[in-house]
């Protein structure tokens, strides 16, 4: 067993593309990856055939799956691979996996369907054409057998890679087939296995991509190495929005190793020369000077100010309404009301951001960590001045990616550089500081809530304002429609909002832009509005004297699934009963990318106020779970993601420049902070959820409000090392 | 010129001298498991051994370990072997895999001083960086490799 993320000189057949009907139309891959894969000692297999466009089979019944999605870390190249291997019936310890070049797929009609590796869709959406592909192939399969052996295809079973004719005891193995069934037509009519007869999803099967990791081996973007390469180091214009006026070129051109000093766009300059390190040295000697535009004066403080105003102001638009929640609150017995923050956030990577461009006659050639293959091409065609059939993308595994690698910004650059260095391939490569302060960051946001209870504590009327910048304004403006973003009010929304036994709601969002690029960043939106919502919740359950998980199910009444998760993790972590002397509970919900999760946290603070978190239990229903396992590393990995934004993680804002550099200042968790955290998976069936993003939402206000519960202290905004814990 | 002894091999590089020794493991040797992530000795993603010691390569002028016994990654086993790989296999450990270069040689150096580490000396030690969060793998990847080193 084992992976193949390194593409072989193979020649793709496609045989179907959607609707080809054995139309075969060849492809090339593209070449230049052999070289930068020469570093690696990972046998290449040799040439299979093509049984369908999911699946190559070699004559040892080594079965390649090709992968279309992205992986980052988040095991989807292992899941995709279940999926196909699930209908195929073919030996998982033979599998293998490739990745689709984005051209090839591109060409075809995407016939590999979307290559965007984000919102935690790598499954949930490929899951029918992916196993329809692994189906598909087992009936050629059989149909192939069939021929050989001269009897219906009926009478034939599939299993662990060989076909059974098992009235007359004769079989053939999938490798003695492939080359006959890849001659045949593509079925139509493709049924899938019914659930009852999975073998491969639910089961923990080992990663296919672990083995390479633990040697040094992985390539990934930052280690391509080709012939005649050059490195690259950027400069960009340290103010948002602002301009590069000139550079001194002359003062650098003598220095070990460089070659060009360039312009690569209106805001950006860049060092070449022949090794990264003389560049980034040289680059640091070359004086610069900067047009730093007309946010030069920006701070963390005018933007807080900006939003502040937002929170009461008259232009908000309304995403949730239910009855008439202002004259709700405004007759209540009690009113409750509270004000939170939350910082930018660097998705911080820990590969910089990295891609090697080439630009000749021929085209444009990149080699680039992506989340989206398909935008990549773009990206480097536009760059390059050339059409998208001119275009070969290289995808190489990611260092990380947390939303930050599907903007394509580092791809533009490396074309735009490359593109005045005709002939030769040129990594460029950000350095950590560059990577921290042109990020396109966690949007900031402040909300106000305001609970209306009645003299019995139950909660008549919520509103819900928040105010802050949207993604879609920059990223995708014509979703947003009448000042209204969505996704502004993800996880608080239709079916997402769980809590709609609230009689009168509103949520609405006032949009308030800064000049911060901003992005999405691993769990987007969710993450500040279960902060908000959580947190709140737990006010509310406090103010009306009542236990935070009796006030939810209440709530949840109507949201059957969005409780049976908050039970589950109450029910693993003993909610009722009594915890060590000094440790307290914590507890919380959300339902995000197609999956409900919630969390217990169980934490302690000493009375110098040194917190300590002891024990996360997060349960999480994704409909059905593909490997637990891999759900299991998402849910620790999350609060890890979650809780560093928590406890250390912002980005500040001076003179219209991102403050922190490195991780000195962008303070991230490390072993020593991180609690048990034990998963509790509830797959109701029925739907596929995402995993890699919904439990980062539960991570953090799980752990305020059991600070609440230690401490008294409420904690509105983050991250926490600005607070003092310590008993007054 | 300077003289490195790398993986057990000697190597005459043409770099000046105050290059990081991470950048000539990995742009004049071609030793890429040796990773970048901050440059300033922060991360640990860059974690190689030093005469036996885990140090932070990125940190490192070249000149300053001429005369020293460089391990990186590529050099810890010939096939993947070493207990701290196989423990990080059997615990499924990478995510995305970026860090675990610094990781498993930071791992090394503990076991190599302290065969049974507590929970404390994991803390104490471990200090790189996993943005994926593999950590609590990590956490019981190390356990485990020390009771195998036990056995």
């Amino acid at each position: 067993m084992g992976i193949v993320t390194k593409l072989s000189r193979r020649k793709f057949l496609v045989a179907t593309a959607t609707a080809g009907g054995g139309m075969a139309l060849a492809w090339t891959v593209p070449g230049g990856i052999l070289d930068a894969l020469a570093q690696t000692t990972m046998p290449q297999p040799a040439l299979g055939a093509e049984v369908g466009i999911w699946v190559v089979i070699h004559p040892d019944d080594t079965t390649v799956v090709r992968i279309a999605r992205s992986e980052m870390g988040q095991g989807t190249l292992t899941g995709l691979a279940q999926l196909v291997a699930e209908d195929l019936e073919c030996d998982w310890s033979k599998v293998q996996a490739e990745y689709i070049p984005p051209e090839v797929n591109l060409a075809n009609k995407r016939a590999w369907g979307d290559m965007s590796t984000g919102g935690s869709r790598g499954i949930r959406t490929s899951v029918d054409y992916v196993r329809k592909g692994g189906a598909a192939a087992r009936m050629m399969l059989v149909q192939a057998a069939a021929t050989k052996l001269g009897v219906p295809a009926g009478e034939l079973t599939a299993e662990n890679s060989v076909v059974t004719h098992k009235a007359s005891g004769r079989s053939l193995r999938y490798g003695e087939l492939a080359e006959a069934a890849a001659k045949l037509e593509v079925p139509k009519d493709i049924p899938l296995k019914a659930e009852k007869d999975w073998k491969v999803i639910g089961k923990g099967v080992k990663r296919l991509d672990t083995v390479d990791k633990l040697n040094g081996k992985q390539i990934y973007a930052i280690d391509v190495i080709l012939p005649d390469m050059l490195n690259a180091a950027i400069a960009q214009c340290p103010v948002f929005g602002g301009t590069l006026t000139s550079f001194d070129a002359e003062k650098i051109k003598g220095m070990k190793g460089v070659r060009h000093v360039l312009k690569v766009d209106d805001s950006t300059v860049a060092v070449v020369a022949d090794t990264w390190w003389q560049a980034k040295t040289a680059l640091d000697a070359l004086p610069i000077v900067w047009n730093e535009g007309p946010h030069a004066n920006v701070s963390s403080q005018s933007i807080a100010a900006f939003l502040k105003e937002g929170l009461d102001a008259k232009d908000a638009a309304a995403g949730h309404v239910i009855g008439d929640a202002p004259k709700a609150i405004a007759a209540a017995a009690k009113k409750v009301e509270g004000v939170y923050g939350t910082p930018f956030l660097n998705h911080a990577t820990l590969e910089p951001m990295n891609c090697t461009a080439k630009v000749s006659a021929e085209g444009v050639e990149i080699w680039v960590a992506s989340q989206n293959g398909d935008a990549s091409l773009a990206a480097a065609a536009e760059a390059g001045g050339v059409p998208l059939s001119k275009v070969k993308v290289n995808k190489l595994h990611l260092g990380g990616g947390f939303g930050r690698r599907g903007m394509q910004d580092y791809t533009r650059q490396a074309v735009l550089i490359a593109k005045q260095v005709p002939g030769r391939p040129v990594k460029m490569i950000w350095s950590r500081e560059e990577d921290m302060q042109h990020g396109f960051y966690r949007p900031i946001t402040q909300a106000k809530l305001v609970g209306g209870l009645d003299a019995e504590g139950n909660l008549t009327g919520l509103h819900m304002r928040i105010s802050g910048q949207s993604i879609l304004a920059s990223v995708a403006p014509s979703r947003v429609v009448n000042g209204l973003d969505r996704l502004h009010m993800q996880g608080l929304l239709d079916d997402e909002f769980g809590y709609m036994a609230i009689p009168n709601l509103l949520v609405d969002h006032a949009m308030r832009n800064t000049h911060v690029p901003v992005g999405f960043w691993r769990g987007v939106n969710h993450n500040q509005n279960a902060i908000y919502l959580e947190c709140f919740m737990d006010e509310l359950a406090h103010a009306a004297g009542k236990d935070p998980l009796e006030f939810r199910r209440k709530l949840l009444a109507k949201n059957p699934k969005h409780l049976a998760v908050l039970n589950a993790a109450a029910e693993k972590a003993e909610y009722g009963k009594p915890l060590p002397p000094g440790v307290h509970r914590g507890i919380c919900q959300n339902y995000g990318f197609g999956s409900y999760t919630a969390a217990v946290a169980e934490v302690s603070v000493s009375d110098k106020g040194k917190l300590k978190i002891h024990r996360i239990v997060a349960a999480t229903d994704c409909g059905y779970a593909l490997n637990p396992d891999q759900i299991a590393a998402q849910v620790e990995g999350s609060f890890v993601y979650g809780l560093s934004a928590l406890l250390y993680s912002e980005n500040t804002v001076e003179k219209g420049r991102i403050v922190e550099g490195n991780f000195d200042t962008y303070e991230v968790m490390k072993i020593e902070d991180m609690p048990k955290v034990e998963t509790v998976i509830v797959p109701s069936g029925g739907f596929w959820g995402g995993v890699g993003e919904p439990t980062i939402a539960v991570a953090a206000p799980a752990v305020l409000n059991a600070i609440f519960a230690a401490t008294g202290k409420r904690i509105r905004t983050l991250p926490l090392k600005h607070h003092d814990l310590a008993k007054a | 010129m300077i003289k490195l002894n790398v993986n057990g091999r000697v190597h005459d590089i043409d770099v000046d001298g105050d290059t990081p020794l991470l950048w000539v493991l990995r742009e004049q040797l071609g030793f890429t498991g040796t990773k970048y992530g901050c440059g300033v000795a922060l991360c640990g993603a860059c974690t190689v051994h030093v005469d036996g010691q885990p140090q932070r390569s990125c940190a490192i002028p070249a000149s300053a370990v001429a005369d020293a016994k460089i391990i990186t990654i590529e050099g810890l086993s010939p096939d993947s072997s070493h207990p701290v790989q196989k423990a990080w296999l059997a615990h499924e450990v990478p995510q995305c895999g970026y860090c675990q270069s610094g990781q498993i040689m930071a791992a090394v150096a503990l076991l190599a001083e302290k065969p049974k580490p507590t929970d404390e000396d994991i803390d104490q030690a471990m200090t790189n960086i996993c943005r994926c969060g593999t950590y609590p793998r990590i956490r019981a990847a190390i356990h485990a490799a020390a009771g195998n080193s036990r056995a």
